[in-house]
């Protein structure tokens, strides 16, 4: 038996490195919520946690192991579900198949492309032909208040980041329900609950992180 | 004008017709007449059959066997459906009165890679029987024939086993599956037997055995979609995916500790 090659081991690695995405979305978007807390807020944030040097190191190499792994899985695991079912049906009628688990290579690596456009963007802030505002705070901290709010003032970034997240919400109300499923600890009972569970969260998601480039393009957050 | 207790209907199928499995295949149209809402979908086939014979055609082949939803046999997926979608219900249970006059219906074999098409709506579907060959069995001496309650076994479990042994083996799942992934079928066969005293023994063995059977012929994985439980004729649960799943993990972690092997037992070399 093998975690990387057996059916469903690799999907065990798909959901735990899935899981492992969703922890850090939600720690993630925890943090971006301080930007409503004004420069003061997101900065001091900011600093804080680069005070903290090895957990930002250790979780850099946590989630680009899990988002490699997650991304070379899917797309074996897709190519072979393609191969397995080489003949469409000619009336497409589906009983339980949604439209978010029908595009999950799709919103995947639409995610993947948004992944390391956003790495580029704001942590290596370096982007052909994108100018990205960087300077001090009145306290001397890394203005990453004044880097966002110039950033969402524009049509096509707000616009870019909003997409990534609506594909970030299709992902996932697929892929949270189906992670229980995947290691093994759903039931009948339990089914509902966590279907419910990830349409909760995958929402929560969309409004959390979609709020924050909608805030600043039409003025809500400003300098 | 929909059919009454009376009345009788004419319907337009759309079948596909294939002569053999390696042989091209197409859409044909044929009319279904004087049909009645007690006719099952299987005897209004019959009529149609019935009348291509009379015109010196060749006869819609299709799987069928008991007629009463019982053996797995008949297969067909109409509109898009395995079956037809009418809940829990084979296409040998299935009731013209379900359909109305004047409907058009399409006729398709079961499509998977692991089922090749035979001829027009029959497929091979023995790639099921090698995944139980494989490990959906119980290999202990058995001796002669056990007292009805010599191992005692809870009400629960014996339902719980009962609810996945209600599989008939017709494929539905297979067909349903976006990617032609046999996981529902597997599943309920694993979960049946690690539920029982008899089964649990091999239950990590018979996990290892069912996963690499279901690669080696050619179905594909899950992707969580639940189109299986569906189409299910049956009803069977996708918590027995879920077990499966389980039952996966628990026997990866006890060979990664070296408290067993998944190589011995029900693997034969
Ligand atoms: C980076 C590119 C990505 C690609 C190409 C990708 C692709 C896929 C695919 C094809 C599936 C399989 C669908 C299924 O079996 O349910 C999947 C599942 C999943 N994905 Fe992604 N994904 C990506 C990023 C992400 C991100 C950023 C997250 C979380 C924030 C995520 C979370 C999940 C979860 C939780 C599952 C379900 C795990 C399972 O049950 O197997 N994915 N992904
Ligand atoms: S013919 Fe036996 S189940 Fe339909």
């Amino acid at each position: 038996m093998r975690l990387l090659s057996d059916s469903i081991g690799r999907k065990v690695v798909m959901a735990i490195t899935g899981l492992l995405m969703v922890l850090f979305v939600v720690g993630h978007l925890l943090g971006n919520l301080s930007i409503f807390a004004g420069p003061n807020g997101i900065n001091a944030y900011a600093e804080k946690l680069h005070g903290l040097p090895q957990v930002v190191w250790a979780t850099r190499v946590v989630m680009l192991t899990a988002v490699a792994l997650h991304i070379v899985l899917s797309i074996r695991l897709t190519l072979e579900n393609r191969a397995a079912k080489p003949t469409a049906y000619a009336v497409d009628r589906r009983l339980r198949v949604t439209f978010a688990g029908k595009n999950m290579i799709w919103t995947g690596l639409l995610l993947g492309g948004f992944i390391a456009f956003h790495l580029l963007h704001f942590t290596v802030r370096s982007v052909p032909g994108l100018d990205i505002v960087q300077g001090l705070d009145g306290h001397g901290r890394f203005d990453v208040f004044s880097m966002v709010v110039a950033a969402f003032g524009h049509v096509v970034t707000a616009v870019v980041y909003v997409v990534a997240m609506a594909a970030l919400f299709l992902h996932l109300s697929h892929g949270i329900q189906s992670t229980f499923q995947s290691l093994g600890l759903n039931n009948a009972k339990t089914m509902p609950g966590f279907l419910k569970f990830g349409s909760v969260l995958s929402v929560i998601f969309l409004l959390g992180y979609g709020s924050i480039p909608v805030a600043i393009f039409f003025g809500l957050i400003a300098k | 004008m929909s059919a009454t207790e009376h009345g009788t209907m004419n319907l337009k199928l759309i079948v596909w017709r294939q002569s053999g499995p390696d042989k091209p295949g197409r859409f044909e149209t044929y009319d279904a007449k004087n049909i009645t809402p007690h006719h099952s979908f299987l005897e209004m086939l019959d009529v149609v059959n019935e009348d291509l014979i009379k015109a010196g055609k060749d006869p819609i082949a299709f799987d069928h066997d008991c007629r009463e939803g019982i053996c797995g046999a008949c297969s067909a997926v109409v509109n898009g459906v395995p079956h037809g979608g009418q809940e829990r219900t084979t296409l040998c249970q299935l009731h013209m009165r379900k359909f109305k006059d004047g409907d058009a219906i399409y006729l398709e074999p079961w499509r998977a890679r692991a089922f090749p098409i035979l001829r027009d709506l029959i497929v091979d579907r023995t790639a099921l029987d090698r995944l139980v060959q494989a490990a959906g069995f119980v290999s202990c001496h058995t001796g002669g024939v056990a007292d009805g309650n010599a191992i005692l076994i809870g009400k629960p479990e014996a339902d719980y086993a009962m609810d996945a042994a209600e599989c008939i083996g017709c494929g539905a799942c297979v067909a349903a599956c976006p990617n032609g992934a046999a996981m529902l079928f597997a599943g309920a066969k694993v979960a049946q037997l690690a539920e029982l005293p008899q089964g649990q023994v091999e239950a990590p063995q018979r996990v290892a055995a069912m996963v690499k059977a279901m690669s080696d012929n050619d179905f594909g994985n899950c992707t969580n979609h639940y189109e299986c439980e569906g189409a299910c004729p049956k009803g069977v649960k996708v918590k027995f995916i879920a077990r499966l799943n389980r039952e996966f993990t628990k026997a990866l972690f006890q060979e990664t500790l070296g408290t067993i092997s998944t190589n011995r037992g029900t693997s034969k070399e």
